[in-house]
């Protein structure tokens, strides 16, 4: 079965994966290092993590190219590298997953800033998305998903360079907020009514926020989108906020309070539901059982 | 509308061409430069720095402001280096060596110009011995580092213990700032002060600074 025909499957919910830097950083990825490159110099392991996530029951597992723009590798040294660090990691994931499980094309920020708060062109970064889309796509990802944007602008920069590959391959757009007293904003100023208009008429097939948020606010932004849209929504929230230790970083919540957590989100109709910093595969497996009981008793 | 209240008002609305049209005029009208400084420029960095502190604006608005005070300030520069007033102080500045992350930094970097500041920005991936030599070699007083990644942070450590070793931890404050940092981290490594965003850093500045 296809991409859209599971996510429009009455009473379907998918299982995202969770998070995939803090799992590097724990297998040993070091600080100002580029993560990408690991698909080409260590592929075994983000092939362990997709394997780590797709057992804990995963449908849709995202790749290791969240900053494998050509922009964004230029702060490495490495945008010409760019094509094949997306295909590889692409390939690396269809190993561990064959067809049971889709593969979704991360591509993140390009960590620039466009004109006129910024240096960059709308065409530099329409050309550095497209690059990407176009590797993610041509090596088998089944979906594009264009995440944790704060600008709308590059958001729509990525989404058009996508569309100008394919005009009706799967693509889903998330934007990360922060909750201020005036309610959800991205840094940029964007908030979660203006996300969905400039999103709606640009054809996208699923639409939501990941990071920056614990499963909390996730709901209330999960609750705000559901009023104001009938586009699938996918919902990635952080394991709380990270907390500073002496050394480390530390996320405090549980599978636990996951699966409580994904019960409210299925309940307010949310299409996939997976993790974003700070949670584990023991997070996903958590959100697995809570659908699998839906799925079969149609009660969460 | 006064002159000096308009410069405020054109830079509150990002007008770049307008605040050095007005900032130019306020010259020819004999008003002092650090007063348009002060009164036009400071004035109303101020309020967009208390605006984005309570989210009624956003970093957009923000960088369009900036971008309208360096506007005024280059014509004022000149006339406050010749007159002796260059400023509130100096500061050297970077994101910490294996740390890329440099929006948090660059957006302090602004604030600071736009309070009045002299900013010595050393871009990101700084090492600890850059940051001590480029203060002692700009006789800088204070020291700001920025990181994301909590991998990186041990380098402010670093900073703050070769001010130490060298004994300049009198004569050069530290102050840091990014995500994952707290008041309780600072305290931990020693150093002076703690911002938790880029209006807040100002604040903690003028406390070190004494101004």
């Amino acid at each position: 079965m296809d991409f859209h025909q599971q996510l429009l499957k009455p009473g379907n919910v998918l299982v995202a994966d969770g998070a995939m830097g803090t799992m590097l950083f724990k297998a040993g990825l070091k600080s100002g290092e580029c993560p990408e490159l690991l698909n080409l110099e260590k592929p075994e392991i983000p092939a362990d993590v997709a394997r780590q996530y797709f057992k804990a029951g995963s449908d849709i597992i995202f790749t290791n190219t969240f900053g494998a723009s050509p922009a964004k590798l230029a702060d490495f040294g490495l945008a010409d590298k760019a094509a094949k660090i997306n295909s590889e990691a692409v390939r690396l994931v269809r190993k561990v997953v064959g067809e049971k499980a889709f593969i979704a094309g991360s591509c993140g920020p390009s960590g620039k800033m466009l004109q006129p708060y910024g240096e960059f062109e709308p065409n530099e970064l329409f050309s550095s998305f497209k690059i990407q889309a176009e590797a993610l796509i041509n090596a088998g990802a089944d979906i594009i998903c264009i995440e944790t944007m704060s600008d709308i602008q590059e958001a729509l920069l990525a989404l058009k360079a996508t569309r100008s590959i394919s005009a009706s391959f799967p693509v889903m757009v998330t934007l990360t907020y922060d909750k201020t007293a005036r309610g959800f904003y991205t840094y940029m100023g964007i908030d979660i009514d203006s996300t969905i208009k400039k999103l709606e008429n640009e054809g996208v097939d699923v639409i939501g926020s990941n990071c920056g948020n614990g499963f909390e606010n996730m709901v209330e932004i999960a609750k705000q989108f559901k009023k104001l849209t009938s586009i699938p929504l996918l919902i990635q929230a952080n394991a709380g906020q990270p907390r500073l230790t002496v050394d480390e970083l530390v996320y405090d919540e549980t599978p636990d309070y996951f699966a409580e957590n994904a019960r409210k989100l299925i309940d307010l109709g949310v299409s996939i539901i997976g993790g974003c910093c700070g949670t584990t595969p023991a997070h996903i497996s958590a959100i697995r059982q809570v659908i699998d009981t839906y799925q079969l008793t149609g009660k969460t | 509308m006064e002159l000096l209240l308009q410069i405020s008002a054109s830079l509150q609305q990002g007008d770049d061409s307008k605040v050095h049209e007005l900032t130019s005029l306020a010259l020819q009208q004999g008003h002092a430069p650090e007063k348009i400084l002060s009164d036009g420029l400071i004035a109303g960095m101020d309020i967009i720095g208390k605006q984005f502190r309570h989210h009624e604006i956003f970093l957009p608005d923000v960088l369009m402001a900036a971008k309208a005070m360096n506007a005024g300030l280059d014509l004022l520069k000149p006339l406050l280096q010749e007159s002796g007033q260059i400023g509130l102080g100096k500061i050297v500045i970077g994101t910490v060596s294996g740390d890329l992350h440099d929006l948090g930094k660059n957006l302090v970097t602004i604030m600071l110009k736009g309070a009045g500041f002299e900013v010595i920005d050393l871009g990101k991936d700084v090492k600890p011995s850059t940051f001590v030599d480029t203060a002692i070699s700009e006789n800088a007083t204070v020291i700001g580092m920025s990181a994301l990644l909590t991998t990186t942070m041990p380098v402010m450590k670093s900073v703050v213990e070769i001010l130490h070793e060298r004994g300049l931890a009198n004569s050069i404050k530290t102050i840091i700032g990014g995500a994952p940092l707290s008041d309780e981290y600072a305290r931990e490594i020693g150093a002076d002060a703690y911002a938790y965003d880029a209006a807040n850093a100002v604040v903690k500045i003028k406390e070190l600074m004494g101004v």
